[in-house]
C-alpha cells in the first residue's frame, strides 16, 4: 500500500531543483506519512461537497419541514408541506410529466444514439471531423440551444411549421409549444437531441474496446448483422449502456434548464417537471419551505437510481 | 472434406499496399498446410481471404468445386481459430462452443452431442460451464479449437494459434494439434512465423515474403533444396550460413573464393555453378555441414579459422567463428572439446553445399 505514496514522493523529489532539494525531502518525509497525505488530498474536494451540496442539502431539509418564506423565517410544520404537495394537481402533473419526460427521452437517447454509435464505428472518410461535430448539440449551453428551438417552436414565426405548411405537408399551424401534450413531447425531442451525442460517443467508445476478431468469429460461426450485434455487442456494451442510461436518467430526471427555458412550464403549467415547479413555488413565489419539500421528491427516485448503479458497480467489479 | 484452389490471388489495400501477389496454390484434401515467412508476408492476408475476412482484389479461392470469392464467411463451411482465441467473454465453454451451431439452427440434442465429444477429444469436459476468463491459455486455446471443430467444417483455418503460448505448452499444443488433425482428417490452412512450427505441423509449407510465396514443399524438401536464399535462410535453426564467393576456374577445377578461404566446387555441382565462372554468388553452408577437420577431410574442402563463441546446449555445441568475411556458425557433437580464440580447421561436408545467384538469389 505505501508503495505509491513512496514512489510519488520520489518523482517530486528527484525533479525539484537541487538547492531546494533539502527543503522539498523533508516535506516529502512528512507526506509520506499515509494518514496525513490522505487528509491533505482529500480536504478540498470534501470542503467543496460540504459547502455547495451538503449544506444546501440540510438547509433544503430542514426548510421543508417549516413555513419560511421570503421575508418571514416562518416554524415547524412537520410534514405539512409534504402533505399539501402531494394533493396538489400541478405538482401531481409535474410529476407524471417528469416520469414521461425522462422516460422516453431516455429511450430515444439510446436508441438513436447506438445507432449512431454503430455507424461512427465504421471507417469512412471525415471519421474524425464528423465524431466531432456530432458532440456540438452537447457542447452549446442548453439555455441557448433550448432557445434556438424555441424559436424553431414559435406559434407565429416557427420555422418549422412555415416548412411543413409551404411543402404542403400541412395546411394547419401545429401548436408545437401551445398545446401541453404537443409541448412535453417537443422538450423530450430537445433533451434527445442534446443528449444523444454523449450516448453516442460513450457507446462509441464502448464499442471500440470490443475486438474486432470477436465479430469475425461470430461472422464465421453463421451470425448475421442482427445477431452479431445481439449476441456478441449488446452483451459487451451492457456495462457501459447501463452506466450511460443511469447518468442520464439522474440528469433527465432532474432536469430544469431545457423546460424553464423551452416552455417555462406553461402553457398553464402543464409542462412542468419537479424541477420547474419546485423553481416556481420555492423561488418565483418566494415559498422556499413548499418549494424544497417539493424538490425533495426526486431524492427517493434519484437515490433509488443511484443505489442502483452502486450495486451494478459493485457486481461488475466482482467478475 | 475437400481440396482448397487458390489461384492468381491478389491483394490491393486502399493505400496501395500490395500485400499477396499472385499466390497460387492447391491444397489437397485432408492435407495440412502451413503458410509461413516473416510478418507482413501476406500469409495472415491470404488466410483471411480464404475465410472470407478480407475482400479479394483479384484472383479465385475454391472450396470443393465451388468459388467462394464472394460468399460470405458463414457460407463457406469453414472454422477459423484466431491467434488471440475471440472467445466470446460473456459466454460460459459450452455455449462458445455451441454458438456456431445454434447460429445453424442444429437441434438441441445435436448440439449438446457435439459439443461433449469435441470437449472430450480436447479433454476440457470440466471446464464446460466456465467463463473464458477462468481459463489458462492454454484452456482457451483448447476452447477455440473446440469451438472450430464441433462445426465439422470442411477446411481448418489457423491464424497463428500458439504464438500467445509459453514456449513449453507450445511444443506441448503443436503436437496435440498434430494428432488431432490426424484424427479429424480435415484439410487445415495454418498460418505462422515460426519456422520450427511450419517445419513439424505441416504435410507441405509454403513460404511467403513480401506478398510473394517463395518455394512450396514438404518440410524436408524446403530444408535439404530451398529454391532461394531467402528460404535457406528463413528454415533451419540456427540458419544456414552464408558467404559471398567469387567462382574461379583453376587448375581443371571451379573454386568458391572468398577472403581467407578457398573451397573447391563439389563434383555434383561444377556443371550448374560453371555458368557463373568469374561472377559473384552466394555459398550456402547449413551449420551441420560443417565440421571440425580430421585427417580424413580433403584440403580442397577444409580452410582455418580461430573460434570466436562456443556455445554448449548439451545435446551439441554451436560454435560460432568468422570466414570469409562473414559469421558463420557450426554444429558438433557435445564429445567435442574447443575454446574460444583457439585456431581450428573446419571442414565442409561436400554433399551438402548450396549456392546462389547473387542478384536474383536464386538456387543454383
Amino acid at each position: 500500500m505505501k508503495d505509491p505514496v513512496v514512489a510519488g514522493a520520489g518523482v517530486a523529489a528527484s525533479i525539484a531543483a537541487p538547492a531546494e532539494r533539502g527543503r522539498v525531502s523533508r516535506l516529502t518525509r512528512w507526506l509520506e506519512s499515509e494518514k496525513l497525505l490522505a487528509t491533505v488530498l482529500l480536504v478540498p474536494g470534501m470542503a467543496i461537497l460540504l459547502i455547495f451540496i451538503a449544506y444546501p442539502f440540510v438547509m433544503a431539509l430542514w426548510y421543508s419541514l417549516t413555513s419560511i418564506r421570503v421575508g418571514d423565517p416562518g416554524e415547524f410544520v412537520g410534514i405539512a408541506n409534504f402533505a399539501k404537495a402531494w394533493n396538489d394537481t400541478v405538482f401531481q402533473l409535474a410529476f407524471k410529466n417528469t416520469v414521461f419526460y425522462t422516460f422516453w427521452a431516455t429511450v430515444f437517447k439510446l436508441a438513436l444514439g447506438m445507432w449512431l454509435a454503430l455507424l461512427l464505428n465504421r471507417s469512412f472518410r471525415f471519421k474524425r471531423i464528423i465524431r466531432a461535430s456530432m458532440l456540438l448539440p452537447f457542447i452549446i449551453p442548453t439555455v441557448l440551444s433550448a432557445f434556438a428551438w424555441r424559436w424553431m417552436f414559435d406559434p407565429t414565426f416557427s420555422v418549422m411549421n412555415w416548412l411543413l405548411y409551404h411543402s404542403g405537408v400541412i395546411t394547419d399551424r401545429l401548436p408545437f409549444l401551445s398545446d401541453g401534450d404537443w409541448a412535453l413531447w417537443c422538450a423530450v425531442l430537445v433533451n434527445t437531441w442534446r443528449g444523444m451525442p454523449f450516448f453516442a460517443i460513450t457507446l462509441l467508445a464502448g464499442l471500440q474496446t470490443i475486438s474486432p476478431d470477436l465479430h469475425e468469429a461470430a461472422a464465421l460461426d453463421g451470425a448475421n448483422a442482427w445477431h452479431r450485434f445481439w449476441h456478441v455487442t449488446w452483451p459487451l456494451l451492457l456495462p457501459v449502456t447501463l452506466v450511460v442510461v443511469v447518468f442520464s436518467v439522474i440528469q433527465t430526471f432532474s432536469d430544469f434548464q431545457l423546460i424553464y427555458v423551452l416552455t417555462g412550464g406553461g402553457p398553464a403549467n402543464s409542462t412542468h417537471l419537479i424541477a420547474t415547479y419546485a423553481y416556481q413555488v420555492g423561488v418565483a413565489s418566494g415559498l422556499l419551505g413548499e418549494g424544497a419539500a417539493l424538490s425533495l421528491f426526486m431524492f427517493p427516485v434519484l437515490f433509488g437510481v443511484v443505489w442502483f448503479q452502486l450495486r451494478f458497480m459493485k457486481r461488475m467489479e466482482g467478475h | 472434406m475437400a481440396n482448397v484452389t487458390i489461384r492468381n490471388l491478389n491483394k490491393n489495400y486502399e493505400n496501395g499496399f500490395h500485400a499477396v501477389k499472385d499466390v497460387n496454390l492447391e491444397i489437397r484434401d485432408k492435407e495440412f498446410m502451413v503458410l509461413v515467412g516473416p510478418s507482413g508476408c501476406g500469409k495472415t492476408t491470404t488466410l483471411r481471404m480464404v475465410a472470407g475476412l478480407e475482400e479479394i482484389t483479384s484472383g479465385d479461392i475454391m472450396i470443393g468445386k465451388d468459388v467462394v470469392n464472394d460468399l460470405p464467411p458463414m457460407d463457406r463451411n469453414i472454422a477459423m481459430v484466431f491467434q488471440n482465441y475471440a472467445l466470446y467473454p460473456h459466454k460460459s465453454v459450452y455455449q462458445n462452443m455451441a454458438f456456431g451451431l445454434q447460429m445453424r439452427k442444429y437441434p438441441k440434442d445435436e448440439i449438446d452431442k457435439r459439443v461433449r465429444e469435441a470437449a472430450d477429444i480436447l479433454g476440457i469436459q470440466p471446464l464446460l460451464e466456465r467463463k473464458p476468463r477462468q481459463l489458462s491459455g492454454g484452456q482457451r486455446q483448447r476452447v477455440a479449437v473446440g469451438r472450430a471443430i464441433v462445426r465439422h467444417p470442411e477446411v481448418f483455418l489457423f491464424d497463428e494459434p500458439l504464438s500467445n503460448l509459453d514456449a513449453q505448452l507450445r511444443v506441448q499444443m503443436r503436437v496435440e494439434l498434430k494428432r488431432l488433425h490426424e484424427r479429424l482428417e480435415t484439410t487445415a490452412i495454418y498460418v505462422t512465423h515460426d519456422q520450427v512450427e511450419a517445419m513439424t505441423l505441416g504435410d507441405r509449407v509454403v513460404v511467403m515474403k513480401d506478398g510473394w510465396v517463395q518455394q512450396v514443399g514438404e518440410p524436408l524438401e524446403l530444408y535439404e533444396k530451398p529454391a532461394n536464399r531467402f528460404v535457406a535462410g528463413f528454415i533451419g535453426s540456427p540458419a544456414m550460413n552464408f558467404v559471398e564467393v567469387t567462382i574461379s576456374d583453376s587448375g581443371g577445377a571451379l573454386w568458391a573464393d572468398a577472403a581467407g578461404l578457398r573451397l573447391k566446387v563439389p563434383p555434383q555441382m561444377v556443371e550448374r555453378v560453371r555458368a557463373h565462372t568469374g561472377k559473384r554468388a552466394t555459398l550456402g553452408m547449413r551449420p551441420e555441414a560443417l565440421h571440425l577437420a580430421s585427417g580424413s577431410d580433403h584440403a580442397d574442402f577444409c580452410f582455418d579459422t580461430a573460434v570466436d563463441v562456443v556455445e554448449p546446449l548439451g545435446n551439441e555445441i554451436l560454435i560460432n567463428f568468422r570466414a570469409g568475411g562473414a559469421a558463420m556458425v557450426t554444429r558438433v557433437d557435445p564429445s567435442v572439446r574447443v575454446k574460444a580464440h583457439q585456431n581450428v580447421r573446419v571442414a565442409l561436408d561436400p554433399g551438402r553445399v548450396h549456392f546462389f545467384d547473387e542478384t536474383s538469389g536464386a538456387a543454383i
